[in-house]
């Protein structure tokens, strides 16, 4: 990707790469999924260019670990290099004195920045203010390198989208329940793990058995504590969508408020370095997330196809009161249901708390991507939900090659209201089910 | 510990811009969910209208502020138009989802930084956007009384506020009260019975979509015009979460419903916040940080959110007879 002001190296061996992009951009702290970036050995490396994406050269910079300081100054073509011992999180700062003249950060707190190095996969923008600003939209090349990373990208976030996006249409699918809450179903699942984790479980052990418990804890004892009573009282879904609304906000606060709004690690895995497969570039842990994940939810629907409960399942989700009139207990498919989307959610929520961070809102930001998805698959239909995700989730990856990344999300959901106007009912959707 | 402090930043608070602002997006709410049953969770959208046009218009293209009110309730009601005609043939929820997708839409374009040179990126757009507005201020002193103390720049935003929601309060009331009135609640008890009588229910709910949108997007130029900055993350969905507590507060499918709503809803929101405040600072609560009564307050909104909506869902002063809410 040559975007305005970004350079990315490329080499080999271990490689961790921070693209650093100094431009007239306001401050943003940007997870993008840059192309496979490498230089020889475990290094800082970036271009620092002004607003009107002249290099600056001569800035002091600083890179801080842990027992670990080193400093560079960026050459006549604004790049520099900082060797570090290994991946972690270190703290970038730019020395604002060896700033050329007339130009200084938008934003102090800016100056100095904590930095996650792992693979080729961070970039890190600082906001640069000087009389003018120049726009510094991105253009993007059309490199087979780039478009198959994109690609890869895109399958493990239509993954991570499934594992959310069954559970929530599995759930839709039986109670008519549109759950605005899915997302803090994710959240309070990575939640959980780092609990664990920080009790001192590795997260090979803390990982599954946060599954379980989100399962049981925040799935079963969910519907056993609020919509098994509301739906006894016969509260509408409209009243009860507000409701999710309501548990939502609840919930994410609540975390809040017991774990701050700082974002948290898990212990193990945090610094990976990526592997190289051809053009493309994974981490390790990402691999045995996905692979983990499509095994979920390939088990999921062999279990809808073949099991009993499966079966039931699907009779439900086609009409509860056929299928109540035919003996099945409909509330003990529900159970069942809120027990799996609540561990698939949750096993979703450490993926990204691996991968990425994990913070307080973090199921929220992926919720409307969720939507995108069960709409886009249609509403109710399961296979919808893992087709639809794989579709958003290629496309919001391919988008950042036309669009900036920080809009990557909007195009997702475009895509749904488009697919809403030529097809309501999805992908694999039937028409019947849209009223 | 200055409890009459707290009782006036409450009672100041309860009646100030912001209850208007918020009171302004509920009335909307109050026409779209509580008479006609439309499920809008993107009511933030038209307030970010409101407030962008305006701010975008005076202080990006440096036009009149009086030239940017009327150009943000067109585009208000072009946004109505773009989320109703695929979502309103559809499902409740559909307009749910894509109503909420909308307004993060346009609050990631509006702080995106491709854009940044119309609409300010994520710093927003600040100056004096209300100039003109605060130009006509007849008022020539703060007002400061034992309860409620505001500068003189507030008081007249409050003034006009406050008037263009009785005025408003009035017209929902009309309106409500009329022909229209009886077929949009006709819409919400049951759509199949209403078209089967010849009504286009589509176009009713469009109109409904239309002037809720129009209420939340005045929201938004008050917004602009009396805190003169808006900035994109100002223009969360949780705004439109608080609007639908305040409406359900006071009460949905009630003219004063929203009114009554906003008032509550603020003063109890601001005096939980100061009197933690004050506790803390006293020493006498020690369990808890200054940092920890924002997000406090949020999980009251949520918890009452949710049990309004269990336990009282026609609200304080609500009628459970007007009122039957269900999507399928």
């Amino acid at each position: 990707m040559t975007a305005r002001g970004i350079s990315i190296q490329t080499g080999t061996k271990p490689r961790l790469v921070i693209g650093v992009l100094l431009s007239a951009i306001t401050a943003l702290l940007l997870l993008a999924f840059a192309p496979s970036a490498a230089a020889d050995g475990t290094a800082v490396v970036g271009t620092l260019a002004g607003p009107d994406g002249a290099p600056l050269a001569g800035v002091s910079l600083t890179v801080e670990g842990p027992g670990f300081t080193e400093g560079a100054i960026s050459g006549a073509d604004g790049t520099f290099r900082i060797e570090v011992p290994k991946g972690g999180t270190y703290q970038l700062s730019v020395d604002e004195t060896s700033l050329p003249a007339g130009i200084s950060f938008s934003k102090p707190a800016d100056q100095s920045r904590s930095i996650l190095v792992l693979s080729g996969n961070k970039k890190v923008l600082f906001a640069f203010a000087s009389g003018d600003s120049g726009a510094a939209s991105s253009t993007s090349s059309f490199t087979w390198a780039r478009i198959s990373q994109l690609l890869m990208d895109g399958l493990f976030f239509g993954i991570l989208i499934a594992l959310g996006a069954v559970g929530l249409n599995l759930i839709f699918g039986t109670t008519g329940l549109t759950n605005f809450s899915h997302g803090e179903l994710l959240t309070l699942g990575a939640f959980t793990a780092i609990v664990l984790n920080e009790l001192g479980l590795n997260l090979i052990i803390a990982a599954p058995l946060a599954v379980v418990i989100s399962a049981i804890l925040w799935g079963w004892g969910q519907n056993k504590v609020l919509w098994k009573p509301l739906r006894r009282r016969k509260t509408g879904l409209i009243a009860s969508m507000v409701v999710t609304i309501g548990l939502a906000i609840t919930i994410r606060y609540v975390l809040l408020l017991f774990f701050g709004g700082s974002p948290r690690s898990y212990q193990q895995f945090a610094g990976q370095s990526g592997m190289e497969f051809g053009p493309v570039s994974v981490t390790p842990k990402s691999i045995v997330f996905a692979i983990l994940a499509a095994i979920a939810i390939a088990a999921t629907v062999l279990w809808l196809q073949r099991s009993r409960i499966g079966k039931a399942t699907r009779a439900v989700s086609d009409n509860p009161a056929l299928a109540s009139a035919t003996g099945i207990d409909v509330e003990r498919v529900i159970s069942v249901v809120w027990i799996l989307g609540a561990g698939l959610a949750a096993f979703a929520g450490i993926y990204l708390g691996s991968t990425q961070d994990v913070t307080w809102n973090m199921g929220q930001r992926l919720l409307l991507v969720m939507f995108a998805a069960v709409t886009l698959g249609g509403l109710g239909t399961i296979y919808g939900a893992i087709v639809g995700a794989l579709v958003v989730g290629m496309f919001v990856q391919l988008s950042t090659l036309f669009i900036p990344t920080e809009m990557k999300t909007v195009g997702a959901l475009f895509l749904m209201i488009i697919i809403l106007l030529v097809r309501p009912q999805g992908i694999l959707g039937r028409r019947e089910r849209v009223g | 510990m200055d409890f009459s402090f707290v009782l006036g930043q409450s009672i100041t608070q309860a009646l100030g811009v912001t209850a208007i602002i918020y009171c302004l997006a509920a009335m909307g709410l109050n026409l779209q969910f509580g008479y006609t049953g439309l499920l809008n969770f993107g009511q933030v959208a038209f307030a970010a209208i409101g407030a962008y046009s305006v701010g975008v218009i005076v202080i990006s293209f440096g036009a009149s502020l009086w030239a940017a009110i009327p150009i943000g309730l067109l585009a208000s009601v072009a946004l109505a138009l773009i989320l109703g005609i695929p979502t309103l043939r559809l499902r409740a929820d559909y307009l749910a989802i894509v109503t909420i997708a909308t307004s993060e839409i346009i609050r990631l374009l509006v702080r995106s930084i491709a854009l940044r040179d119309t609409f300010g990126g994520a710093n927003g757009i600040n100056g004096k956007m209300g100039q003109a507005f605060h130009d006509l201020n007849p008022y020539h002193a703060d007002i400061d009384l034992p309860f409620l103390t505001w500068t003189r720049q507030d008081l007249w935003v409050v003034t006009v506020g406050w008037t263009l929601i009785a005025i408003f309060t009035l017209a929902t009331w009309l309106l409500v009260r009329s022909p229209w009135g009886r077929v949009v609640k006709g819409i919400r008890e049951d759509e199949n019975a209403v078209v089967s009588l010849g009504k286009n229910a589509y176009v009713y709910k469009m109109q409904a979509l239309i002037l809720g949108g129009l209420l939340g997007t005045v929201g938004g130029i008050v917004w602009a015009i009396a805190k003169q900055s808006v900035q994109p993350d100002n223009f969360v969905p949780d705004v439109t979460f608080f609007s639908y507590t305040i409406l359900l507060l006071g009460g949905a499918a009630r003219v004063f419903g929203p009114i009554v709503g906003a008032i509550i809803f603020w003063f109890l929101l601001v005096f939980v916040g100061e009197f933690l405040n004050q506790m803390i600072a006293a020493g006498w609560i020690t369990f808890l940080l200054p940092t920890d009564v924002g997000p406090i307050r949020f999980i009251l909104v949520g918890l009452g959110l949710m049990g309004l909506m269990i336990f009282r869902p026609q609200g304080i002063f609500g009628d459970k007879r007007e009122l039957a809410l269900d999507a399928r």
